[in-house]
Parts: structure tokens; sequence; C-alpha cells
């Protein structure tokens, strides 16, 4: 019997969450004012920036593709985004592996074939990191996106959900989980990273939880984007027809 | 709403951290009492019907503090207490101050039946402070404390429940705390006086000054200097005076230099100068002469004579500077013998100082204990007084008296343990649900057999001619598993309680009666084999099936069908097959180098914890018999011991084996993959791979490798993590060493006991073998009825009495034939070797068990 209870007599969690809840979102879509779209997420703690050149010119000859647009992501952790400051050497293999998934993420949902021998850059800054790097960094380049105007299919909603002892855990931190990345309108799943050991029989629930808590975050994203926009139109349009 | 918690913490190379973590305050957490019209909780925990006292006429749940719960937890568990909020605030703090008692009170939280529930108050919106500026922790906790009470308090003002008033009452010890609450206008009570802890107020008896404890900080340096040593404090069970403690076995010697640590406390040891070791003693401390501090003295003194001839055996000898962690969970059961001071039943353990209203009423009586603190101005451990057993002397007192002593639980399977049972109770039947996984062997002549009188039947067997010519022998085990799931709480209690103790009058189950093994269709876990008439194996496969057992026979039963040559049904014959299966299986196995072992009695087994050297002495002692044993391997072992027979004396030989057995360690559960895998062997049998199987309603390793093979065998699909984690295994496995130790002394002692009950009031004379030469006795075997006993050659007062009466000449030791020697009246020198039969006078001891 370990001193550490995950989940209490009550079904809280030690911060107060019940075991199918996600942590608080924040989100600014178009915070930064030189990048063609950007945004700002917090997830409980975890804080991310995001920053979307393109489409432009590609800058590298050699990397154009003739029949599609390039997407480059890149990931860095702020130095002070952890209880303990660390310096971090620039290609860390983890923040490289993370952005190779947020990027084959993104490929088959922009619509790249629209704009060939171009390039779509994604800057990612996590500010602040307390788990869930992966799930963060999807939804803040989704929103990114948007702000930018790229074409895409639909929204790209991500979440993480995790088991302790039979109890389905939605963002289960600071423990090794399963992360999902989900298409929410036509449910479709496009990425699914597992960081531990499940069993077969345990997958299911947890994919499932994961889905769920995706979707809450879809609505959350979907409805600051839509305000963003009619505020927006309204600003763009200070005396509208009546 | 979220609300941040900032704190900084200290990292491993000693840096300064933040840590900043996130606490959600919400509004949907219920107050969980029955009937509340605010609230929109489902499943009150709370009874609209709540208790009322003398003291306090409103009707009321009680509001624990910390230090309540820490230190009356026995009166808490009293069923009286019920309707009970325990706060988040609490409940963690309790967490991380006692785990041992958190435990209870998780268990207590669980039973339902209490009411005790767990509001989650440091997450409620209205009862969440923070902490002030230049307030500690504690103080900042008891204001949370209030703060919740005072949320209760109004919140059942504002309900309405008929004509009823409900009120909480914050128990406290906490003055200060009881006053501030007070002054809110709040119940605040500290009333469970009666059996509050000791204060350490009283005995203050300065003849026994101990030194202080060094600090942790200080003791943890020493570690690792290596200036002290670690280990855990293992008092000798003849001589409690005398220690062997740590791995290297340090002896401590005298009160002083144990310093307050007591039996199975982790200790930290600071070794002496070299001038100052000693060979280990081996006489015997009597209670009446513990008093007088010169014994100690006194054994060193014959200590240091010994020097001289055995310099080579020297032990290091040590004091104790600190204890790491005390062992507090075990309570001692005692007698009183004076107002306030009890002797424990467990010699081991120093007499206690209570203080009680009822000293009268104790008297005599035997009762738990709770050791508390051992302050250095007491000459003995402060504790208080926790319930009453029964009167000492009587039987089921004494029962419950060695329960408690070996920490075995014999409570009642509480209801959320029998919930995970079948509904259906005695009528369960196999369904065609559970045919279509297994294999159906009902068809097949399944028998058990199994000593008279047993009714944990768990396996059934059954063998069938081949129309090769070999044989299929099948053995069937109970199929527990199928009922005993993890994470339940059936499973838990059964892995706590590890095995089933059998006691001479009681058997405490580890399993409720699960199914009976009548004859009907039962759920099995099957091993069959083939084998050939030589008694090879030629293949094997294990499944799940369905069996029927057609016969339960006993022992007797069988051999009288074996017998009986008219016999001539499937059954019986099939009996006989395996009968002589089973011969051939034992030959093997004895070439192979398997050990014939004994204990005294088939009934009695023995105890581990005198782990006395005599192997030594053994083969010492057995060389005037002609005879020698070799260890070189269990094999030779094994023929030596087969060849160590007297033919005058039948009992001899299995005398031997007893003290044979007595010097090995007993084999041990562990996981494997934690020791290399030569370790895996097991000696007594000759095997290189044992484990245990066949039992599982008795034992919980059964049951664990029932859940391996069925995940290995592909019948279950999943598996709970525990069976992948080698460390959970381990610990699984520590356990249930423990247990089945606890449960093989547990048993000893019972046969002791009605050993004891049998003389009581007797006189017998009786033949008795020496089993061990003490420096002032010796311990003898009664072979009739398997127990032993210390004989005392001269305590301090026979001796003084026999010197001036002048009859019997002193009995004097001597270090070099290990023998007792002493002069008869008529002037014929006699000695007392190991082995020696001699004639014993058995009487029921005057006061103590033991």
């Amino acid at each position: 019997m370990s001193r550490q209870e995950l989940i209490g007599p009550q079904g809280l969690r030690q911060d107060g969450r019940r075991a199918s809840e996600l942590r608080k979102i924040k989100c600014t879509p178009s915070v930064l004012s030189q990048s063609d779209g950007s945004s700002y997420i917090e997830q409980g703690n975890t804080k991310c920036l995001a920053a979307v050149y393109g489409p432009r010119e590609a800058r590298q000859k050699a990397q154009i593709l003739h029949n599609k647009a390039l997407i480059t992501v890149e990931i860095s952790l702020a130095p002070f985004s952890m209880s303990e400051r660390k310096k971090r050497k620039k290609f860390d293999k983890r923040l490289l592996e993370i952005a190779s998934a947020v990027k084959q993420t993104f490929e088959p949902i922009i619509m790249t074939n629209l704009f060939p021998r171009s390039q779509i850059d994604i800057f990612l800054q996590i500010l602040q990191y307390d788990g869930g790097m992966i799930q963060i960094c999807i939804n803040a380049a989704t929103l990114a996106l948007i702000d930018a105007g790229i074409p895409m299919l639909e929204y790209v909603c991500a979440c993480s959900a995790g088991i302790v002892e039979d109890t389905t855990i939605l963002e289960l931190l600071g423990t090794p989980e399963l992360t999902v990345a989900l298409l929410p309108q036509s449910q479709k799943v496009t990425l699914l990273q597992l960081e531990t050991r499940l069993h077969v029989d345990k997958l299911e629930p947890v994919m499932k939880m994961a889905i769920e808590g995706a979707k809450d975050i879809y609505k959350h994203l979907d409805k600051i984007s839509r305000n963003y926009i009619e505020d927006l139109l309204q600003k763009s349009n200070p005396h509208p027809p009546i | 709403m979220l609300y941040s918690k900032t704190y900084l913490k200290r990292t491993k190379k000693g840096n300064a951290v933040k840590v900043v973590k996130e606490h959600y305050l919400r509004d949907d957490i219920w107050c969980y009492v029955e009937n509340c019209t605010f609230c929109k909780h489902t499943e009150p925990a709370l009874l609209e019907e709540a208790r009322s006292t003398k003291l306090l006429k409103i009707p009321h749940y009680i509001v624990p503090d910390t230090n309540v719960l820490l230190n009356q937890m026995d009166i808490i568990k009293h069923p009286a207490i019920n309707n009970v909020i325990i706060l988040q605030t609490v409940y963690e703090e309790l967490r991380h101050l006692n785990l041992s008692i958190y435990q209870q009170l998780r268990t207590l939280i669980n039973e339902g039946n209490r009411h005790f529930f767990v509001f989650s108050n440091e997450h409620h919106r209205d009862t969440y402070i923070e902490r002030s500026k230049g307030e500690t922790p504690n103080d900042r906790n008891d204001r949370a404390i209030r703060s919740a009470v005072r949320w209760y308090s109004l919140h059942l003002k504002k309900a309405s429940y008929g004509n009823k008033k409900i009120d909480v009452a914050l128990l406290t010890d906490d003055v200060a705390n009881r006053e501030k609450a007070k002054a809110e206008g709040l119940l605040a009570f500290s009333e469970l006086v009666e059996m509050i802890r000791n204060e350490g107020k009283i005995g203050k008896d300065r003849k026994v000054p101990y030194d202080d404890h060094l600090t942790a900080s200080k003791i943890e340096s020493g570690i690792k200097s290596g200036k002290l040593l670690q280990g855990t404090l293992n008092i000798n069970i003849h001589n409690y005076l005398e220690v062997n403690g740590v791995e290297t076995q340090i002896i401590i010697l005298g009160r002083s230099r144990l310093n307050r640590a007591i039996q199975g406390d982790v200790i930290a040891v600071e070794l002496l100068p070299k001038s100052e070791w000693t060979i280990s003693s081996t006489a015997v401390v009597l209670e009446e002469e513990e008093e007088t501090t010169e014994l100690n003295e006194e054994i060193m003194n014959q200590s240091n004579e010994l020097n001289n001839e055995s310099a080579k055996t020297l032990q290091p000898t040590g004091k104790v500077v600190g204890i790491i962690k005390r062992n507090l969970k075990g309570s001692a059961t005692s007698n009183i013998a004076e107002n306030v001071l009890i002797s424990p039943l467990d010699r081991r353990i120093p007499k206690l100082t209570i203080r009680t209203r009822q000293a009268h009423n104790l008297m005599s009586q035997r009762t738990l204990i709770a050791i508390d603190s051992w302050p250095k101005n007491a000459k003995y451990p402060l504790g208080h007084f926790v319930r009453v057993l029964g009167p000492a002397g009587d039987k089921s007192t004494e029962t419950e008296v060695l329960l408690l002593e070996h920490d075995i639980s014999h409570q009642e399977f509480s209801p959320r343990v029998l919930s995970n049972l079948p509904e259906e109770g005695e009528n369960w039947k196999v369904t065609d649900e559970h045919l279509r996984d297994r294999m159906d062997l009902r068809h097949l002549n399944v028998c058990s057999i199994d000593p008279p009188g047993c009714t944990d039947i768990d396996d059934a067997l059954h063998v069938r001619s081949l129309p090769n010519g070999n044989y299929e022998v099948g053995v069937h085990i109970a199929d527990v598993t199928h009922f005993v799931k993890p994470n339940t709480a059936l499973n838990e209690e059964a892995e706590s309680r590890g095995t089933t103790v059998y006691l001479v009058d009681k058997r405490i189950d580890m399993l409720p009666e699960l199914l009976g093994t009548k004859k009907v269709d039962r759920l099995a876990f099957s091993c069959i084999w083939e084998l050939n008439s030589e008694a090879e194996i030629l293949n094997v496969k294990f499944v799940k099936s369905v069996i029927s057992s057609k016969a339960s026979l006993t022992y007797e039963e069988a051999q009288l069908r074996i017998d009986d040559k008219r016999a001539r049904d499937g059954l019986t014959k099939g009996i006989r097959i395996l009968n002589q299966l089973a011969k051939k299986l034992r030959q093997r196995r004895l070439e192979r180098g398997a050990l014939t072992l004994a204990s005294p009695e088939v009934r009695f087994k023995l105890e581990n914890d005198s782990q006395d050297p005599v192997d030594v002495e053994l083969i010492k002692a057995l060389t005037p018999y002609g005879m020698s044993l070799t260890f070189e391997s269990s094999k030779s072992l094994s023929d030596s011991l087969e060849k160590a027979v007297l033919p005058e004396d039948p009992y001899f030989n299995k005398l031997l084996r007893i003290l044979t057995t007595r010097c090995m360690t007993s084999a041990v559960y562990f996981s494997a993959g934690s020791t290399v895998a030569q370790e895996y062997k097991h000696y007594g049998l000759a095997a290189d791979f044992y484990t245990h199987f066949t039992s599982p309603i008795r034992r919980y390793s059964d049951i664990i490798v029932h859940r391996m093979l069925a995940v290995a065998i592909d019948f279950d699909k999943s598996y709970s993590s525990e069976l992948t984690d080698m460390y959970k295994v381990q610990k699984i496995c520590d356990n249930l060493n423990y247990r089945h130790r606890m449960a093989q002394m547990a048993a000893s002692s019972s046969v002791e006991l009605h050993t004891y009950l049998f003389f009581k009031g007797k006189l017998e004379r009786e033949e008795a073998y020496v089993v061990k030469i003490l420096k002032n006795g010796f311990i003898v075997l009664v072979p009739r009825y398997g127990i032993e006993g210390i004989v005392y050659s001269a305590t301090k007062k026979s001796a003084a009495a026999a010197a001036s009466q002048k009859h019997v000449a002193p009995i004097t030791y001597n270090v070099l034939t290990n023998s007792l020697e002493s002069t008869l009246e008529d002037g014929q020198k006699i000695s007392i070797k190991l082995f020696d039969r001699v004639i014993v006078q058995i009487k029921k001891p005057e006061k103590e068990r033991k």
C-alpha cells in the first residue's frame, strides 16, 4: 500500500477532479501580430504558444514538394517551464519525436495539395509544462492553423487518458498514458500513441475515455473560435445591415 | 473554481524548487446526510438517526481530528461509535503520520455499516481555507477542520429534518483548538479519557537511566560512515536480556545497553571495543533474577572466563544508540501483576506501565495493551489499556491471546467480503456457460482422499488405463480463482490472511466457506498426466474443467478398499493403480535424495524462531554413538540419517531427524526473478523447482499460482498487473512467509496450550530426551506428549538452598564436553549430555504458560 492514493474515497483526485474530468482549458486565438496565425492554450498548468507561418515560399529548394505544401513543426520547451531549470539541447530527441508526431497528425488534415511548392511552418513553444505535451501541442496547432486561415478538413483535438487499477482516468498526468488525436466530426482517430504497456482488454475503455475527452476539447475550441470570428466580423463591419 | 497551490520543495540535490499544483474547488460536494433537502447525493452515508450521548443530548455526528484518530483509534473502532465524518484534511494527515492506523480507518470507511464518511473539505468551495502568513501547517489544518465543522453545523441547521435537530461535534485532544472552536460557537469535546494515551507523567523511575537516543540525522550519517550498524532487534526467547541483532549478529547485553529498544525494532547499534566482546551465553534468565542488576555483570564475568577458552568464537557486542523504526504494531497481552505494572506474555517484551482506574478489576485477567512510548526517565515503557480478553487460564481466552500474539486476524468475514461470493450460496450450480470454455470431465471416476474430519476438501483424483497400456492420471484442484477475482474485497482479505490457521480445536479460514465438496458438479483446475507403468511422465496437460466427485474417502477407507480383495469396482481399481504409481514415484524421489524429515508429533509443527546453532554440537554429540552425519548434499544427508539407528531405542532416529530439521532453514516463497535460477532449488524435496498448487482454499500462494497458470494456458485472457510485477509478487511472498510462520507458531502454541490444560493439577513422570544443554539447565523433549520444556539445574535461590542443605552437590557446566556435571550423594559422578535419556517430572507451570 503506497502513501499515494490517486483517487480518494469520494472519487476525487489529488487536485480535486473526478476521474472523467478534464483540467481547466483556457485558450485565445490570434495572440501574436507577426505570424500569420497564432494561439495560446492553457490546459491546467501546461501552457503552450503556437505560431503558424505560411503557406509561403519554401526556404530550401531541396525540400520543395511539387504537388503539395511542406509542413514543418518545431517544438521548444522554455527553460523556465518546469520546476527545475535545465539547459536543454537544441535537438532534444523527445521533442523531435513529438514534433514529428504532430507533423504526421496534420499532414492528412491540412489540404496541402492546394499549395504546391510552398511551406507551412508551425512553431510551438511550451511556456509551462505539467504533463500532456502531445495533446496540448496538437490543440494549440489546430487553433493557430484556423487563425491563419489554412484550409483543413476539420478540427484535430487531442486528449490523453490512462488506467490505474481498473479505473480509467482522463488526463492521468505524470504517468505514461495513451494519447488520442481525434477528428471530432467524422469521429476518426488520426493519432494513437501509447507510452506504456497496457493490456489488450484495457485498451478499449481507455481509448473511449480519451475520445470523450477530445470531444469535450473540441466543443470548447469550436466555441472559442466561433466567438472570435463573430467578434472579428463585428469589428470589421461596424454597421451591420439591419 | 481553480486555485493554485504553490509551495517550495527541496530536491535530492538540495536545490529549492517551486512546485505549482492545481487545486480545484467544487460546488458539487454534498453533505451525504440522509434526506438532505439541499444536496443531490444519491447514496447517503450518514443516518438521520444520529447518536446522542449523556454528554451531548442533541443527536450529533462526530468529527474527530487527527490526533484523536492517531491516539484513540481503539475506541473509535468500538461499534458504539458510528456516524462519523472524517475530514479530508484529517484523512490525509493521518496517511502521512501513520500508515497502519490509516489502513484501519480505511477498513472502517469501507465497511459501510458503521457510517464513516470522508468529506472532501479541501475541495469544497465553502470550506477550503488558505494558509495565512506566519501560520504553521498544523494551525492551518486545525483551522480547516474548524471551518468544515462550521459549514456542517450551519448546513444542518438550514436543512430541516422534521423536528429533529442534528449537530456536529468536534473531537479534539488539543485544548487550544477546542477553545477556539467553542469561541466560534461550535461543539467541541475531548472526552475519550478512559482510554487516553499515557502522557508519561507517571513512572518517573530514575533507577535505570537510559542514554539519550541520537538524532535521526546523526544516525543516518553514522550508518553511512560505518560507525553505526543498522539491524532488526531479535531477542533470544530463553534469555531476554541478550539480543541477536543485525545481520552479523551483535550481542547486546543488559537493559541499559538495550536502551529502550523493544523486540522487532529497527535499531542503530554502536559496536563496543573488542575487549568487551563475548561468546553467546546459553544461560537462561529467570524472571525473579531479572531485578538483580548484577546479573548482567555476572554474565559478563562468566563470558570473560570463557573468552580464554574459546577465543575464536568471540562475537561482537554493542549498544543501542537509536531506534530507527519502532515495532509498535504488536500489542502485548498480559497479566496484571501490580497496580499499574503489566507483564506481557511474550517475555521478549519488557513490562509495561499503564494508567487505569480499573486496576482492581483487571487483576489476573488477560488484557490487550498498546505500547505508546518509552521516555528516558521511565524504567518500563508506557502503554494504555485497550480491552479485557477474559480470565487468565481460560481456554477460549488463551486461544484468543495466542491468535493475537501471532498477529492472526480471526474476525468474522465482513459483509463486504461475503458480498463477493456468488449470490446463490449453497445452491450454486454449474451452468452451460461454465462448460463452454472448460473440459467436461464429469464422466470420470473422480474421488477425493483426505484425513478424517477434513471439511475443506480442495483436491480430487482420477486414473484410467489408456488403450496403449499407459495410465492417465488426473489431479483436480478446486477452481477457487473462479470465485476469488483480483481487486475484490474477498481477494484482499485472503491476501492479507495468507493461509488458513489450524489450531487444536479451531480453524481460522483464509476464505469464507465457499462451496462444499459434495457429490455434485464442481469447477476444477486439472492437471492430467500420461504415465507409463514405471510411473514415468510422458505427457502433461493443464486444463480448467468440470468434475463430479464420485466419493470422498478418508485415508482409512481408501486403505480398506485397497486391501479388500473382493472389491472390483472402477473406483477401487483406480485407487490401487494410484497407490502403485505413488510408491514408484516416492522411491524415485528418495533415490534423488529427498529427506524424510520429522517433527515430534504429526499435529505438532516446529518452532522456527529458536534457530540454535546446534549442528556443530550435534555432530560432536553423535560421535560417542559411533555415527556421523554428512552434509555435502541432501542425498548424503538423507543416507546418513537413514543409517543412524540405535536398535535399542527406536525413537532415537526420529529425535535425530527432528534436530536436523531444526537446523535447516524452512522453505520460503519467493518471486522468480528476484534470485538467480540456481537458487530455486527445494533442498528437502530434492527438486529443482517447487511450488504449491493443490490447496487454493487454504493457501493464498496457490491462488497466485492458479492465476498465473490460467494465463499461461490462455484460459484467462486478461490478468491484473500484480502477476507481472516482480516487486508486487515479492511483497505478497514476504507476507505469505510471515503468515505461514505465524500460523505454524500459533498451531504449536495451541498444542502447548492444550498440553498445559491437560497437565493442570497433574504431576507426571515421563521419559524425555535432552535436546539442548544450557549453562544453567537443559531443554528436554518429551516424546509421549511432543512437548518441550526447560529443566533448570539451579536457580539462584534453589542453588543457595541446595548448598545449605548439602544434599545435592551443585551442578556445574562443562564447556569442553558441553555437558552438565554433578556428583550424587554416594559420590558417584553423573553428567548430562545431548541425547541422554532422563526422567522428568512434569507439572503445570505456576504462573506463565511458557
